[in-house]
C-alpha cells in the first residue's frame, strides 16, 4: 500500500478564487501528495481596490464613506480607527457619549462578524443548519444597525469628532430585546456545534499552531487567544471607554480549530455583556464635535498609529499628515494580511485537502482586508 | 465523547416549526428604519444649486446640471444635482453639507429599470420630489448634524457706553486666528459672488486668507476693487446675504475678512507690482472724487490715460470721507487707499466745483471723456411748517461738517427723522457730539427700516431711543425762532395688495409733542446736477422718476463721451455699487476711446 502511494505524482490544486470553500475573492495554490498538502501558496490581489492610494486623493472627511469598505463583514473598526487617528493628529476631542456609542458599534460589529464566522466554519465542515441560523440571527443585529446608522452593512457612521447621528428614540429597549434573543440562541449554537461529534472530530487537534510560533508570526486576536495567550488590545492598550467597562477576555488552550471557534463563541457572550453595559451607562451630551469645514479642514503635520481589537485581531491604521487638506499617507494594518498569507501557508502544510476551507475559516480571513 | 453529544444536535429539531426570518413567507414587505439611506429626494424649489453636494461626493456620483423651470435669482443658480446611482454609495454626506436642507435621502431603495441609460427611467437622474418623494423617513440634515461650519467668529466691539464718547472705531478688528478660522468656513460655492455688485472673487480670496497669504488676497481684491480695506469695514455686504451658510446658521463675515487681509498689507503698490503703463496720450476728466471716481481713475490710469479728478471739497473720498462718520471708517484707512490710487499719477484739482470754478463746456472741450460721479449730496426736506427754524439741520450737512472737523452746534435733545443708514449715522454722531438724549422718528416699523440690522443694534445699544410709526407734522419755534418742540402723529400700517410692503397711514386724531431743541432730517438725498448747463441737461436722459441718470452697459450716458456712475445712476447707493460703476465706466471709456481712435 505505502509503495503505491509513493508512486503517485504530486498534484497541484487551485482553490479559489471561485470556490465554495473560499472566503471571498482569494485563492490558494496547493501542492499535495495524495490529499496531504506539501506546500501552499496564497494568491491575494483579486480584490485590490487601492484604498490607501484613493485616500491620499480625498479630503479628510471625504474618506469616511470609503474606509468601511476595507473589511466587509466587520467594517466598523475601520471607521473608528480612521476617526481615532485623525482625531489624534488634529487634537480633536471626542464627546464622551460618542465614545460610548463607538464602543457599542464596535461590539455590534464584532457580533455580526463572529456570527458570520461560526456559520462559515460550520458550513465548511458540512454542518449547514448553523450557517442558516447564524446568518439569520445576524440579520437582527443588522436591523439595529439600520436604525442606528442608516445602513445595514456599510454603516458610514463614525466620523472624525464623534458619530454622525445620535441614538434613535427607544433604541436601548430594542437593542436589549435583540440581545435577549441572541443570548437564548447562543445555547442552541453550542449544542449544535460544539457538542456535535462531527464538529469535534473535524476540529480538535486539526490546524494547530504553537503559541510561540504564533506570536513570532504575527498572529493576533482570537486566533492567538485560541493558543492560550491572553492578548487583547482592549486590555493591553485600552482605547475609547473600554477601561470603564467590565468584561473578560476568553482564551482556550487547544491551539487548534476548535479552540479558535470556542474563543469566538465566548466573545459573543462578552460582547453582549459589553453592549448591555453601554446601554445602561451611556452618558448624555453631544455626540459630535464637528471637525472643520470638510473642504478646507487641514490636519497638523505628524504621524500616528492607532489600533483596536477587531473581530479578526489587531487592526491598525498608520496615518501621516503633511498639514494638508488630504492625508499624505494612510497605511492599513489588517489582521488578515498575516493570517491569510503568511500563517496559512505554513499552517496548511501536512494537513488534508478536505480541511483547507475549514482551516481558512477558522483563521477568519477577510480577503478585502488583505488586498485593500 | 459522551453519548449525550450524539443526541445534542437533534435538539435543533425543536425549531422546525419556527417562523423563518430571513425569507419571510408569505412575502412581507421590508419596513425600512427611520433614518435609512435610500434614493435621493430634492426639493427643486428650495435647492439653491450651490453644488456643495457635488463637491463633497467621494464617489463623484453627483454632477450639477442646468435645469430649466426652477426659480432663479439672487443667491441661487439654475443648477441642480444629478446623481449617478452606478457610482453613489449612499453615504449621505451630500445631505450633511446641504445648506438648505432640500436634499434628503428617502427610505426608498428599490429601483428596477430595463434600460439603465434611459434619460427617463435610467439610473442617472435629477432627484426631485416626485420620483422618490420624501415622506418623513430617511436621512436628513439639521444644524446639529450638518458638516457645515454654522457658527461664526464674532467681531469684537467696544463697549457701547465707552465708544459713544468718542469717534474712535467701534469694531476692534479680527485677530489673525479668528480671521483664519472664519475664512476656513467657506465651502467655495461662489454663490456670494452674485451678491457683490462688482463681482469680487470671494471664494478665491477667502482661500488665500485661509492660507494666511494676504498678498495673494490683495492681488485678487484689486482685480475689481481698488478700495478693499474701506469696503472691508463699511460695505453693505450683500455677499453675506447671499452666503449659503446664512440659511441654516450665520454667514461668513466676508466683509471683515477682506478688511483684515487688506490691513495686513501696507504697501499695495509693491505687492501688486503693476508695470508702468503705456501712455495713451488721452485725457479723462472725473467729476467727483468719491469711490466711483477714484475707482475709475485707478483703472484708467493703469490703462495709460491721463486722469484728472475735479473735487469740489479740499479732500478726496466723497461720501466715504464726508458722509460716513470716523467711528465707522477711520481716517488712516481712507488715507492709505486713496493715496495708493493718487500715487499712480492721478491729477487732483481740489476746491474746484464744476459749474462754478470751471464750466462743463470747458471740460468737454479739453478732455476726451468725462466721468460724472457726484453722488447725492443734497438732503430732502419734509415740507412741514416751521422748517425754517434755527436748529433744523440736514443730516448730509451735519455729517459733512462734523467729518471736516467743524461740527455744527446742536442742543441737548436731538430728534433725527428717517430710518436709513444716514439716520443711524446722524443719531450716533449726535450722541458723540454731546447730545444727552437722541430720538429717532420713523414712520414705519423698526423691521421696515432700510438701515442695516447691525447699525440699528449698535445705535440701540448706544442709547438712541427709537420711535417707530411716528410722523412729525410741525416744528414749533420759540420766541427766538429756535426749535422748541416737534408735533407728531402716530401711524398705522396698512397692508398693500400684491406683496408690496405695508404703507404707513397717519392717525390724525391725536397730536403729540416731543420737547427737542435740534431736528436733523435724514429722509433721503437727491442729486445736485445744477453744475450742468441747461443745454447739456436737456440732452441727458433721466429715468422715469427723474432721480437717476440712464446709462448703457458701459456706463455711458445719452451724451457721447460722458459716463456716469455711483448714486446718481445706481439706486442701491452704496460704496461697492459706486466702485462697480466706476470700474464698468473705466472699461467703457477705454473701449470708447480705443474705438474712436
Amino acid at each position: 500500500m505505502s509503495e503505491r502511494i509513493e508512486t503517485i505524482r504530486e498534484f497541484e490544486y487551485f482553490i479559489g478564487p471561485q470556490h465554495p470553500g473560499i472566503t471571498g475573492n482569494f485563492s490558494i495554490k496547493l501542492k499535495a501528495k495524495g490529499d496531504i498538502i506539501l506546500e501552499a501558496e496564497a494568491h491575494p490581489g483579486y480584490l485590490h481596490r487601492g484604498f490607501e492610494k484613493l485616500m491620499e486623493q480625498r479630503h479628510w472627511v471625504k474618506n469616511v464613506p470609503m474606509v468601511c469598505r476595507i473589511c466587509v463583514p466587520d467594517p466598523d473598526p475601520n471607521e473608528v480607527l480612521y476617526a481615532m487617528g485623525v482625531e489624534e493628529l488634529a487634537g480633536l476631542e471626542v464627546p464622551e457619549r460618542a465614545q460610548w456609542i463607538r464602543v457599542m458599534v464596535l461590539e455590534m460589529s464584532r457580533i455580526t462578524a463572529h456570527l458570520f464566522y461560526l456559520g462559515g466554519i460550520a458550513g465548511a465542515l458540512g454542518l449547514y443548519t448553523i450557517p442558516q441560523w447564524t446568518i439569520g440571527d445576524r440579520d437582527y443585529v443588522l436591523d439595529r444597525f439600520e436604525e442606528l446608522t442608516g445602513a445595514r452593512v456599510y454603516h458610514i457612521y463614525t466620523t472624525p469628532g464623534g458619530v454622525r447621528r445620535d441614538l434613535p428614540k427607544g433604541f436601548a429597549d430594542r437593542m436589549h430585546k435583540t440581545l435577549d434573543y441572541l443570548e437564548k440562541r447562543l445555547k442552541d449554537y453550542y449544542r449544535l456545534m460544539f457538542d456535535n461529534p462531527v464538529f469535534q472530530k473535524r476540529t480538535i487537534g486539526v490546524g494547530t499552531m504553537d503559541p510561540e510560533w504564533a506570536m513570532e508570526n504575527g498572529v493576533t486576536g482570537p486566533n492567538l487567544r485560541g493558543c492560550g495567550v491572553k492578548a487583547d488590545v482592549r486590555i493591553d492598550d485600552p482605547y475609547l471607554v473600554y477601561e470603564k467597562i467590565d468584561f473578560e477576555v476568553p482564551t482556550a488552550d487547544g491551539c487548534d480549530m476548535f479552540s479558535r471557534a470556542i474563543v469566538r463563541y465566548r466573545e459573543l457572550e462578552q460582547s453582549i455583556h459589553i453592549i448591555r453595559q453601554v446601554l445602561d451607562n451611556i452618558p448624555d451630551g453631544p455626540f459630535l464635535n464637528k471637525p472643520g469645514n470638510p473642504m478646507m479642514w487641514r490636519v497638523p503635520p505628524g504621524d500616528v498609529y492607532v489600533r483596536v481589537e477587531s473581530s479578526k485581531g489587531e487592526y491598525g491604521y498608520y496615518i501621516v499628515s503633511n498639514g494638508g487638506v488630504k492625508p499624505y499617507r494612510v497605511h492599513v494594518r489588517g489582521p488578515s494580511m498575516t493570517h491569510g498569507i503568511h500563517v496559512i501557508e505554513q499552517l496548511l502544510v501536512g494537513q488534508r485537502v478536505a480541511d483547507v476551507s475549514a482551516i481558512m475559516f477558522s483563521l477568519d480571513i477577510c480577503p478585502p482586508d488583505i488586498d485593500r | 465523547m459522551a453519548i449525550k453529544n450524539f443526541f445534542e444536535p437533534f435538539t435543533a429539531l425543536k425549531h422546525l416549526g419556527m417562523k423563518p426570518h430571513t425569507i419571510r413567507l408569505p412575502y412581507e414587505k421590508k419596513m425600512p428604519a427611520d433614518r435609512v439611506r435610500g434614493f435621493h429626494s430634492n426639493d427643486l424649489e428650495k435647492c439653491i444649486g450651490c453644488g456643495n453636494c457635488a463637491q463633497i461626493c467621494t464617489c463623484q456620483a453627483i454632477k450639477m446640471v442646468e435645469v430649466e423651470d426652477v426659480p432663479d435669482g439672487f443667491g441661487r443658480t439654475k443648477f441642480r444635482p444629478q446623481v449617478d446611482y452606478g457610482r453613489c454609495s449612499f453615504c449621505g454626506q451630500c445631505v450633511d453639507v446641504c445648506p438648505t436642507g432640500s436634499l434628503k435621502l428617502t427610505d426608498k431603495f428599490i429601483w428596477v429599470t430595463e434600460d439603465p441609460f434611459d434619460p427617463e427611467t435610467g439610473w442617472v437622474f435629477i432627484p426631485d420630489n416626485e420620483k422618490f418623494p420624501y415622506e418623513g423617513k430617511g436621512w436628513t440634515t439639521s444644524p446639529e448634524t450638518s458638516l457645515l461650519q454654522l457658527e461664526r467668529q464674532e467681531m469684537p466691539e467696544r463697549d457701547p457706553e465707552e465708544r459713544k464718547k468718542d469717534f474712535e472705531p467701534v469694531i476692534k478688528g479680527f485677530t489673525e486666528e479668528a480671521a483664519l478660522i472664519e475664512a476656513s468656513r467657506c465651502m467655495g460655492c461662489a454663490i456670494c459672488m452674485q451678491g457683490c455688485p462688482t463681482g469680487m472673487y470671494i471664494p478665491h480670496y477667502l482661500n488665500a486668507i485661509e492660507h494666511a497669504d494676504y498678498e495673494r488676497a490683495v492681488d485678487i481684491f484689486f482685480i475689481n476693487n481698488p478700495l478693499p480695506e474701506i469696503c472691508g469695514i463699511i460695505c453693505t455686504h450683500r455677499c453675506e446675504e447671499a452666503c449659503v451658510l446664512g440659511i441654516m446658521g450665520k454667514p461668513i463675515q466676508i466683509r471683515y475678512e477682506k478688511g483684515f487681509a487688506a490691513s495686513q498689507v501696507d504697501d499695495y503698490r509693491k505687492v501688486l507690482g503693476h508695470p508702468e503703463p503705456e501712455k495713451k496720450g488721452k485725457k479723462v476728466a472725473i467729476i467727483g472724487g468719491g469711490p466711483g471716481g477714484l475707482t475709475a481713475a485707478y483703472y484708467l490710469r493703469l490703462k495709460g490715460y491721463d486722469v484728472t479728478i475735479f473735487e469740489a471739497l479740499d479732500v478726496l473720498g466723497g461720501m466715504m470721507k464726508v458722509g460716513i462718520p470716523r467711528y465707522r471708517l477711520p481716517q488712516n484707512v481712507l488715507d492709505k487707499e486713496i493715496n495708493h490710487i493718487i500715487d499712480y499719477g492721478v491729477e487732483v484739482k481740489y476746491n474746484t466745483r464744476v459749474g462754478k470754478d470751471i464750466t462743463f463746456d470747458e471740460l468737454k472741450q479739453n478732455y476726451d471723456a468725462i466721468y460724472i460721479g457726484v453722488g447725492y449730496h443734497k438732503g430732502l426736506t419734509m415740507r412741514i411748517p416751521g422748517e425754517d427754524a434755527e436748529g433744523v439741520l440736514q443730516a448730509v450737512y451735519f455729517l459733512r461738517e462734523t467729518n471736516l472737523g467743524r461740527p455744527p452746534k446742536i442742543g441737548k435733545k436731538v430728534l433725527v427723522v428717517g430710518g436709513g443708514d444716514v439716520a443711524m449715522d446722524a443719531t450716533r454722531t449726535a450722541l458723540r457730539l454731546g447730545a444727552e438724549e437722541v430720538l429717532l422718528s420713523y414712520r414705519r416699523r423698526i423691521v421696515d427700516m432700510p438701515a442695516s440690522d447691525e447699525e440699528k443694534h449698535e445705535a440701540m445699544a448706544e442709547g438712541v431711543k427709537f420711535l417707530p410709526q411716528t410722523l412729525p407734522i410741525e416744528i414749533v419755534k420759540d420766541e427766538n425762532g429756535h426749535v422748541k418742540a416737534v408735533k407728531y402723529v402716530k401711524t398705522k400700517m396698512v397692508p398693500q395688495p400684491g406683496g408690496k410692503r405695508p404703507k404707513p397711514v397717519p392717525i390724525e386724531d391725536e397730536v403729540y409733542e416731543w420737547d427737542v431743541d435740534t431736528v436733523i432730517y435724514a429722509i433721503g438725498q437727491a442729486p445736485d446736477l445744477s453744475f450742468l448747463p441747461e443745454n447739456w441737461l436737456e440732452k441727458l436722459e433721466l429715468d422715469s422718476r427723474g432721480k437717476h441718470i440712464v446709462v448703457n452697459e458701459y456706463g455711458m450716458t445719452s451724451i457721447e463721451g460722458v459716463f456716469a456712475g455711483g448714486d446718481i445712476v445706481n439706486p442701491r447707493a452704496d460704496v461697492i455699487s459706486a466702485i462697480a460703476d466706476g470700474r464698468k465706466a473705466a472699461e467703457g471709456i477705454d473701449k470708447y476711446l480705443s474705438e474712436k481712435g
